[in-house]
């Protein structure tokens, strides 16, 4: 069994700082790390390894720095880690990714084994997007089980997984034949760590570097900025509130703290009650 | 799988400036060294002020003013006693300073040991971040033989293990190496970063282009106990910090916070990072016992170095410059032993002991080995008394109020006097004396 779990180094989201005088993100310094959400996904590999002695091989568009990333999911334990980097890869928005990580997939599968799981974690801290995953999912004509919590079954002879999925009005249970992208969901495990011997053949190992052309992509039309229709129109800084909360007072009967609360809000917000009023005389009138 | 290959010549546990030293001296000459780190990367738990010695370096890494990540090179000095309204300076500043070869810069210790880390492992090292060694691993006789971590699995074995592990000396302590750093000997330090853009920093100080300036500070900003405070300017930004010893924070009850948000306030200091935005507060411990606090540095298998050495200059304020400077004096003794196919014995490791007393570490160290605790001893007079008179004196004579100078001169004299009594003074004068020689 072969699985590829695909993971993104971004930025510490906690440790990001804006200029305080050009006002633009400064990325130097900032520590990077693995999406988290990837490590939800980066786990259920890993556990299907334990279970059936799966091969699991991490994936990871980015800079060569990313490399690190790579090393990281090596010492969890991944057997395998595969960096796709190449300066046309520059500026790809979400079409672009996934189009250059099927293609990776297709060489990794060539190369390794073809994969009967393809993980990625739900979205990343920096994009936001949660369309990377379906989109490779699509591109190579996987099953796609998005937003899963939890992988009830799977049964390799018979070629079948059972997921749960979370949805609005409560949990699915899906079933679907492999090979199957899975988007996994945050907080659906705890990642482990390696062992000593996981931890020094990760600082060991050779991490396997593809460039495009390695992935035979020839149309470099549909990479990076010019194969991104979305453009980033600005950046800008929230700025923080300065108003502050304020805690109404729970002592006594319902009413009286229903009347506190609507007196505070009415000393906050003074147009408020005159226009409640004014619906309500609308209304009954 | 922990197999033959698995067997290093050396494990070097910490990755500060003295881990990186050494673990690069000995990668560079060819040993196969496995530097492990608890941090998610090397820097990420080093805290320092931080000022950066070129020439410490510069014997490891001469070429490293081409790649490393420095601030500001230092081209002046103010040394300042306080009192809670004014400060007396001597100030040095030279143009000298601005040399092709830059004698001390400021640096950003995160960015800078991420940079010697790589170096590190461009030198061929493993560098296994993200594992904290817990203990050393021993032969029947007490040779240690190698560490375990915090990870399942088998134990790591290398001929000689370098404690680079910092000040607090876990690992050595747990191995039963060395004893605990006694609570007077060591100084727990608070800093905050505030960012100011680099017009407003070369505004306030003076400065050009990458000049720096450091300001190192004493007086009742310790509130009577024994430290120092200072002020580095970096890049784009400003590192304030003070330092007590521990035992003195126990026995007065001051917060440090509490101590670095007056010294901020100072009348002195408040100007110079006014309207600075604050990014980062960290907190260290800095060994300051001097000689006479240094443990046992060799054994059989094993060899201190760095903080964990207790090598601080705490007169000087020089402490990673003696951090990399024992790292590579270890080194070179790991290395010569290696290339003889000697055992790493405690009796063979003391050609490191011997290349410390040859160097300046131990020079200095020795010179200053009554400081520590004559100021300890009277911290009182040498943080208070002392630092108040003097302001006092400065006032009485700059202030220009009709009183002739021979009655001033008088009054500064009869202050002195009253406060320390002329036995005091001649007996502080004469303890200072003795202990600097």
């Amino acid at each position: 069994m072969h699985i590829v779990v695909c993971i993104k180094q971004v930025p510490d989201s906690a440790q990001i700082r804006v200029h305080p005088v050009t006002n633009t993100i400064m990325r130097q310094g900032v520590p990077t790390i693995i999406n988290p959400y990837d490590l939800f996904a980066l786990e259920e590999a890993l556990r299907l390894k334990d279970r059936f002695g799966a091969s699991v091989t991490a994936l990871c568009m980015g800079p060569p720095t990313a490399s690190e990333s790579l090393r990281k999911a090596l010492t969890f334990g991944a057997d395998r880690a595969v960096l796709l980097t190449d300066r046309y890869f520059a500026g790809s928005d979400t079409l672009a990714t996934s189009y250059a990580l099927s293609m990776a997939l297709t060489r990794i599968g060539a190369d390794y084994g073809t994969p009967e799981i393809v993980f990625t974690g739900k979205q990343t801290i920096d994009g936001d997007t949660a369309q990377v995953g379906p989109g490779i999912a699509s591109r190579l004509g996987l099953n796609q089980l998005t937003y899963i919590s939890r992988i009830v079954e799977t049964d390799l002879d018979a070629g079948r997984i059972t997921v749960e999925r979370r949805a609005e009005t409560g949990t699915q249970v899906l079933e679907t034949r492999l090979p199957v992208l899975v988007t996994m969901l945050e907080a659906t495990n705890t990642m482990r760590r390696g062992t000593v011997e996981q931890a020094l053949s990760a600082a060991r190992a050779e991490i396997v570097t593809w460039n495009a052309a390695d992935v035979g992509i020839e149309d470099l039309t549909k990479c990076g900025l010019r194969g991104s229709p979305t453009i980033v129109k600005k950046v800008f800084a929230p700025t923080a509130r300065t108003d502050k909360a304020e805690i109404v007072s729970n002592e006594g009967s319902a009413e009286t703290r229903a009347n506190a609360l609507i007196d505070a809000l009415f000393a906050r917000a003074p147009g408020v009650e005159d226009d409640l009023y004014a619906r309500a005389v609308h209304h009954y009138v | 799988m922990a197999n033959v290959e698995d067997k290093f010549d050396a494990i070097v546990v910490g990755a500060g400036p003295s881990g990186n030293a050494a673990a690069y001296t000995m990668a560079r000459e060819g040993l196969n060294v496995l530097q492990i780190e608890r941090g998610e990367y090397a820097g990420s738990k080093n805290v320092q002020g931080a000022i950066l010695y070129a020439d410490a370096l510069e014997k490891i890494i001469p070429e490293f003013r081409d790649e490393a990540p420095l601030e500001r090179h230092v081209i002046e000095q103010r040394m300042w006693t306080m009192d809670d309204t004014s400060h007396t300076g001597m100030h040095y500043r030279s143009s000298d300073f601005n040399e092709a070869k830059p004698n001390r810069y400021t640096i950003l210790r995160a960015q800078f040991d991420k940079w010697f880390s790589s170096k590190v492992k461009e030198a061929g090292a493993l560098v296994l971040c993200e594992t904290t060694v817990t203990e050393l691993v021993k032969d029947l006789t007490g040779t240690v033989i190698g560490v375990r971590t915090d990870r399942q699995g088998n134990p790591i074995y290398a001929d000689v293990v370098v404690l680079a592990e910092g000040v607090n000396g876990l690992v050595g302590q747990r191995s039963g190496l060395r004893e605990e750093v006694a609570a007077d000997s060591v100084a727990l330090a608070v800093k905050e970063m505030h960012f100011l853009p680099r017009e407003t920093i070369e505004a306030r100080f003076n400065l050009k282009g990458n000049e720096g300036v450091v300001i190192e500070a004493m007086g009742t900003i310790t509130k009577g106990m024994t430290g120092t405070g200072f002020l580095y300017t970096n890049e784009e930004s400003i590192s304030v910090g003070i330092g007590c010893i521990v035992s003195d924070f126990a026995q007065s009850q001051v917060s440090p916070s509490e101590l670095l948000e007056a010294f901020k306030a100072h009348p002195s200091i408040a100007p110079l990072i006014e309207g600075a935005e604050v990014k980062e507060y960290a907190a260290h411990l800095i060994p300051e016992g001097g000689y006479k606090a240094i443990p046992q540095l060799t054994g059989e298998g094993w060899i201190v170095v760095g903080d964990a050495g207790q090598f601080v200059n705490a007169v000087h304020r020089e402490g990673s410059n003696l951090a990399m400077t024992t790292g590579r004096l270890a080194a070179e003794t790991v290395v010569r032993l290696h290339r003889l196919g000697e055992e790493m014995s405690a009796r063979n490791l003391k050609d490191y002991e011997t290349r410390l007393e040859a160097s300046f570490v131990m020079k200095d160290l020795k010179k200053y080995k009554g400081i520590p605790a004559l100021l300890h001893r009277n911290k009182g007079t040498f943080f208070g008394a002392y630092p108040r008179l003097i302001s006092q004196a400065m006032q009485t004579w700059f202030r220009v109020d009709g009183v002739d100078k021979k009655s001033k001169e008088q009054a500064i004299l009869r202050n002195f006097r009253q406060t320390r009594t002329l036995r005091g003074l001649i007996g502080d004068a004469w303890s200072v004396a003795r202990a600097w020689r």
